[in-house]
């Protein structure tokens, strides 16, 4: 679609003639630029430069930008250049080019990238520190913002509870019941199969209920909860903080913790109680259904079984996690989306750090508890 | 290329020619057999209401939004009929300055300078830095600014930043969406300064949808109107400040374009 580009030299002692001619376009930019780079090489130590530009019929900013980098090759070497012939329309392009002033020339060293590597190692460090920090704040912060809501109930947001409670629990039942009823299933199915051997099958329903009850209905859910709804916390408040929405509250004399912080945590801390509960019913509901169907212990023996295995501090060392689970959940949420920066890429970065940050704290406070369970015998 | 607004459309080269464009959303429609011509190397103005559809029509021409009815030709090339590399072809023909940049924002300045164009032509890495430092310096801004992301940037440097990129591949025309507001009067008037430059050295065509007075008064050679889904008058600033139609007469001669006008007009040629 465009014609060949051309550049011949002439040299005359230390004159040095050049014709351009064709189309010193962006397609050619590429050839242009290597016939360029070998002419310089070539012509070291002329000391006039003549470069005839009449043969060229189209010139842009590539092209244009070559011939300033070829006039600006031979001045540095100590020649004396003179263009001639350019069309009257490509005249303000060049006068343009030649204005434009390079940074200077910036190569990264060994020991730059080495100090690089440091430092980003260090920043890391720091940064673990600074979000532990920013989580002690948020805690704070909430409450403030509780005891605030507390001496006057007006300031709850009511209606915003209602909706978050409606998004992280009502609508995410469903899912939640369905994985753990397969957690129970797939738990009571291995024991079977393993304790078979020793001829203990009956204590596959201790074991499917001291597990699903103090331990793993509380830590499914708050897994699912964490991918579920952390993260949709921190989009939203991390979007919002984008668009300056944040802002916009706090100069209307609000406060955003209690705006949108303290419902969603609310909602969340009032949720996963009762997530936690239905998916400890329905896990033991899928134990139950494969020590039947599977195993051959019937239902009625499995509820008398699981009757003397299980006591009520059982159910209650699973149900007391779970608030504080919530909590910590909610508030890495939040924390994380309020560090959203302008760019997209800093949303997706924060998303992924709630999820990952509150699953870890989810399973450390887990252990925590365990000890401090074991430790006033419950 | 300069040829100024004459009326002597008849001798210059269409570049844009859309025809009975119908664009509507749910049963309302927006563009209501809109026609409009735009001509090589002019710098048009294209207002309207909030709400009339400018923006729609632009889009609609670059291909964003779908249309009910009607044709569109760029460069000649009906953009309904063309081959996906037919297409191709003309998009890389045309630059575009969104409203709010939309610059990309995990990419810095350079990056998203080089980005077009290395996706198009096979450039050594040296070029490629050199020419996206080049067109930083074309719109006003300096090397220093190269390694910031868009986050850093100031409203008016993402307008710039954001016109360097539409620039990126050397277009023959680029559409402009508001490309002054959200920017002070000095500023936006720097900027109106900087089009109709880059106009002049590039021998660019402008599509510019603008609710700034100024920059018709000051840049625009021709102004195309659109009320009610069609383009209702077309010409010069003169034209426009003669006309007895009640909208026109509200929008260039009420009270808020008192102090834009000035009767010399255009400061650009």
């Amino acid at each position: 679609m465009s014609g060949e580009t051309l550049l011949d030299d002439q040299v005359q002692g230390d004159r040095l003639t050049l014709a351009g001619g064709g189309a010193w376009i962006a397609v050619n930019a590429h050839g242009l630029e290597e016939s360029i780079e070998a002419l310089i090489k070539k012509y070291p130590t002329v000391k006039s430069v003549a470069i005839d530009m009449g043969g060229v019929e189209r010139l842009d900013t590539f092209g244009a930008w070559l011939l300033e980098r070829l006039v600006r090759a031979f001045t540095a070497n100590g020649a004396k250049t003179d263009i001639s012939g350019l069309k009257e329309d490509y005249g303000a392009l060049v006068d343009e080019l030649r204005n434009v002033k390079l940074e200077g020339e910036h190569h990264k060293t060994g020991g730059e990238v080495v100090a690089h590597a440091l430092g980003s190692v260090g920043e890391n460090v720091a940064s673990v520190g600074g979000s532990f920090l920013a989580i002690v704040n948020m805690l704070g912060a909430l409450v403030v913002a509780l005891a605030r809501v507390l001496s006057n109930p007006r300031n709850l947001r009511l209606t915003s509870v209602v909706h978050q409670l409606d998004n992280v629990a009502w609508r995410a039942v469903p899912i939640v019941l369905l994985i753990t009823f397969l957690i129970g299933c797939i738990i009571a199915q291995q024991g079977l199969f393993h304790f078979r051997k020793f001829g203990a099958d009956v204590f596959v329903v201790d074991m499917v209920g001291i597990l699903v009850l103090r331990e793993l209905g509380v830590l499914i859910v708050c897994i699912m909860v964490a991918g579920r709804s952390g993260s949709a916390y921190t989009a939203e408040l991390g979007s919002m903080k984008m668009r300056e929405e944040i802002d916009a509250l706090q100069t209307m004399g609000f406060d955003p913790v209690e705006v949108l912080i303290l419902p969603r945590i609310i909602a969340l801390i009032i949720g996963v109680p009762i997530l936690t509960f239905l998916g400890s019913m329905s896990a033991l509901y899928g134990g139950g259904l494969v020590c039947w169907l599977y195993g051959g212990i019937d239902p009625d023996i499995f509820l008398s079984r699981l009757k003397e295995a299980i006591a009520l501090n059982t159910f209650q060392v699973g149900m007391i996690k779970a608030p504080f689970m919530a909590l910590v959940i909610g508030a890495v949420a939040c924390v994380e989306g309020l560090m959203v920066k302008g760019s997209a890429e800093s949303l997706g970065r924060q998303t992924t750090a709630s999820v990952v940050e509150s699953i870890f704290l989810v399973i450390v406070m887990d252990g925590i508890f365990a000890i401090f369970f074991a430790s006033i015998g419950m | 290329m300069m040829t100024p607004a004459t009326k002597t459309n008849g001798q210059r080269e269409v570049i844009i020619e859309a025809r009975d464009i119908v664009v509507g959303f749910g049963d309302r429609n927006i563009l209501d057999h809109t026609d409009l011509d735009v001509y090589r190397g002019e710098i048009l103005g294209f207002v309207g209401g909030s709400g009339a559809g400018k923006s729609v029509l632009m889009r609609t021409i670059i291909g964003l939004i779908h249309k009910k009815a009607g044709s569109i030709k760029v460069f000649g090339v009906d953009m309904d009929k063309a081959t996906d590399a037919e297409r191709r072809a003309v998009e890389r023909r045309w630059g575009v300055l969104f409203q709010q940049g939309a610059l990309f924002s995990s990419l810095t300045v350079m990056e998203n300078l080089q980005f077009p164009v290395r996706e198009y032509l096979k450039l050594s890495q040296r070029l490629l830095d050199d020419l996206a430092v080049a067109k930083l310096e074309m719109v006003g801004l300096d090397s220093s600014a190269c390694h910031k992301f868009p986050s850093e940037l100031s409203g008016g440097m993402i307008k710039r930043v954001a016109l360097a990129r539409a620039l990126a591949l050397d277009p023959e025309i680029v559409f402009l969406d508001e490309p002054t507001s959200g920017l002070d009067p000095i500023g936006a008037g720097d900027f109106d300064t900087l089009i109709a430059t880059l106009q002049r050295t590039l021998g660019l065509t402008v599509y510019m949808v603008t609710h700034d007075l100024d920059s018709l008064h000051t840049v625009c050679d021709r102004i195309a109107v659109l009320a009610e889904g069609k383009v209702i008058a077309e010409g010069t600033m003169e034209t426009m400040l003669k006309s007895e139609h009640p909208w026109l007469k509200s929008y260039f001669r009420g009270k808020r374009s008192r102090a834009g006008y000035q009767p010399q007009g255009k400061a650009s040629t």
